[in-house]
């Protein structure tokens, strides 16, 4: 067990509400679900999830920390807002998921291998590279993300796709060089170290 | 002068040779037509994206928006943010909204943003360029430099989900947003109203990660305007532009169908509609050639 998550453990005891609470963005509207489903039926990926938001609220208020923390269900959010303009409650659905999915991948509780969790990491280490997205690197990384001999093979799979995005000058081959990115890329990093500085210290994932 | 000047944020995709350079060069076009003048935020940054949260935490993300901000505050004083990319547009709203909402992100976001020697004052306003052709020119605004009407096309309105959920555009509906019908037939084409998929999620980024999920969904949208009789797709987004056009090769290899529906932007069709060429309009960046939009074009 990680240390921030030893502690974080300890420090909340059996009131995961609280932790939540406390440490899951826009987790505080938690508590004002009422259970009506509608957010689980709008969802457009709904058949996929082990558990809906209904469900994940109403775990969290049940003190069922692992089972929520170690649950796939919020990486399977596409951001597509459905639940967050149809909630009857106004709760900010969306982004609790997003909320909880970023504190089980911070506390290293996250299921290992989720192929969401793996892709928004490697697209938030495209991004904060350079400060602009790679769009090469990122579909490179990903497809090479088994190794080489899987990656060979879906790369091929998808090379129609790749050749037409390059013959409609969409795809850029030189951006395997480098490509876009911000000039100031000194003062953009630091901007992204202190604010996580300041995050970490205040979620407990720093000492 | 222009008639109207905006702080651009054209986003990643919206690069030369990037995934979206079609609309960058399809909104540069309709831009001249209109007399908006746009000027590029100096150096911005990527949004974050909604799948960003994973690594990236809440104030990350916000502080990478607000050095866009700060940057426009600084270069482009009183000129509102417009963003072509529906995930910029959300990226970067739902950070102002935040921080107007909050002190306390703000002291932290700026101490964030000091590390670089800058400072957001809190004073942007951030749209959509939708938002600012239909509320800042109306339809009867956008139809004055019409030269060509876009008669016996069927488009099918596919407006996505974030370019309008959760903030809307003119205070349109969330289930039936009828922006895009509108804007079609100021063009003279045809609005298919009744296609039932104009709201449907493509699957956003999990196209990448869980490609059959997402090319269900897409299956729908596809399959939805070949049902309404539609000859192509419009849409406002860059990725549901890009998922619903380049995933219908795959569908089609795994599930036997056969599509080959056109996906435009309505910046593409503007174009055409303003007198553009086929060039003007970045059709030739097409995968699934639009060609009844092309034929217009070479009249």
């Amino acid at each position: 067990m990680s240390t921030a998550n030893q502690a974080a453990v300890e420090r909340y005891r059996n009131n995961f509400l609280k932790e939540v609470e406390a440490n899951v963005e826009e987790g505080h509207m938690v508590k004002m679900c009422m259970q009506c489903g509608v957010c689980a039926g709008s969802c457009p990926l709904g058949p996929h999830w082990e558990h809906s938001p209904q469900k994940i609220f109403m775990m969290i208020r049940a003190g069922k920390r692992d089972e929520v923390l170690g649950s796939d269900s919020m990486f399977m959010c596409t951001s597509c807002y459905n639940c967050i303009v149809r909630c009857p409650r106004q709760l900010p659905i969306t982004h609790i998921m997003h909320g909880l999915a970023n504190y089980a991948h911070r506390l290293g509780i996250a299921p290992k291998g989720q192929p969401t969790r793996e892709f928004a990491t490697l697209f938030w280490n495209n991004l904060t590279k350079k400060g602009r997205v790679n769009e090469l690197t990122l579909t490179l990384r990903h497809y090479f993300r088994g190794g080489l001999v899987s990656g060979i093979k879906e790369a091929l799979a998808m090379q129609g796709v790749g050749l037409g995005l390059l013959k409609a000058k969409r795809l850029n081959p030189m951006e395997i060089f480098g490509g876009h990115g911000v000039k100031d890329l000194k003062g953009f990093h630091a901007i992204i170290a202190k604010a996580k500085e300041i995050e970490d210290r205040k979620k407990g994932f720093t000492a | 002068m222009a008639k109207k000047e905006y702080a651009f944020y054209p986003g990643c995709s919206s690069q030369l040779k990037a995934s979206a350079s079609n609309y960058l060069v399809s909104t540069n076009s309709i831009c001249n037509a209109l007399d908006i003048k746009l000027t590029e935020i100096p150096d911005w940054n990527c949004c974050g994206a909604s799948v960003g949260y994973c690594e990236g935490g809440e104030l990350p993300r916000v502080a990478i928006n607000a050095r866009n901000f700060a940057q426009a505050e600084t270069h482009l004083p009183g000129q509102d943010i417009v963003a072509t990319c529906a995930a910029c547009w959300l990226g970067a709203r739902e950070s102002k909204e935040r921080l107007d909402a909050s002190a306390q992100l703000m002291k932290e976001t700026n101490e964030a943003l000091a590390a670089a020697g800058l400072h957001y004052k809190g004073e942007v306003n951030v749209r959509h360029m939708v938002e600012v052709l239909i509320e800042d020119f109306g339809y009867e605004g956008l139809k004055q430099p019409m030269k060509k009407s876009l008669e016996g096309i069927k488009f099918a309105g596919y407006v996505g989900c974030q370019t309008n959920r959760p903030f809307g555009i003119d205070g349109e509906s969330f289930e039936n947003p009828m922006y895009l019908d509108k804007m079609v037939e100021t063009f003279g084409g045809e609005a298919l109203k009744t296609y039932d998929q104009k709201v449907t999620c493509c699957g956003g980024a999990l196209a990448f990660s869980e490609p059959e999920k997402s090319q269900k969904q897409i299956r729908d949208i596809v399959e939805s305007a070949y049902d309404h009789g539609a000859e192509m797709i419009v849409t406002p987004c860059p990725l549901c532009q890009a998922n619903v056009e380049v995933y219908q090769s795959e569908i089609n290899k795994k599930q036997g169908t056969k599509f080959n529906m056109p996906v435009v932007y309505y910046s593409q069709l503007m174009t055409v509609a303003y007198g553009g060429s086929a060039k003007d309009a970045a059709l030739n960046g097409q995968l699934i050639r639009a060609e009844k939009l092309e034929k217009i074009a070479g009249k």
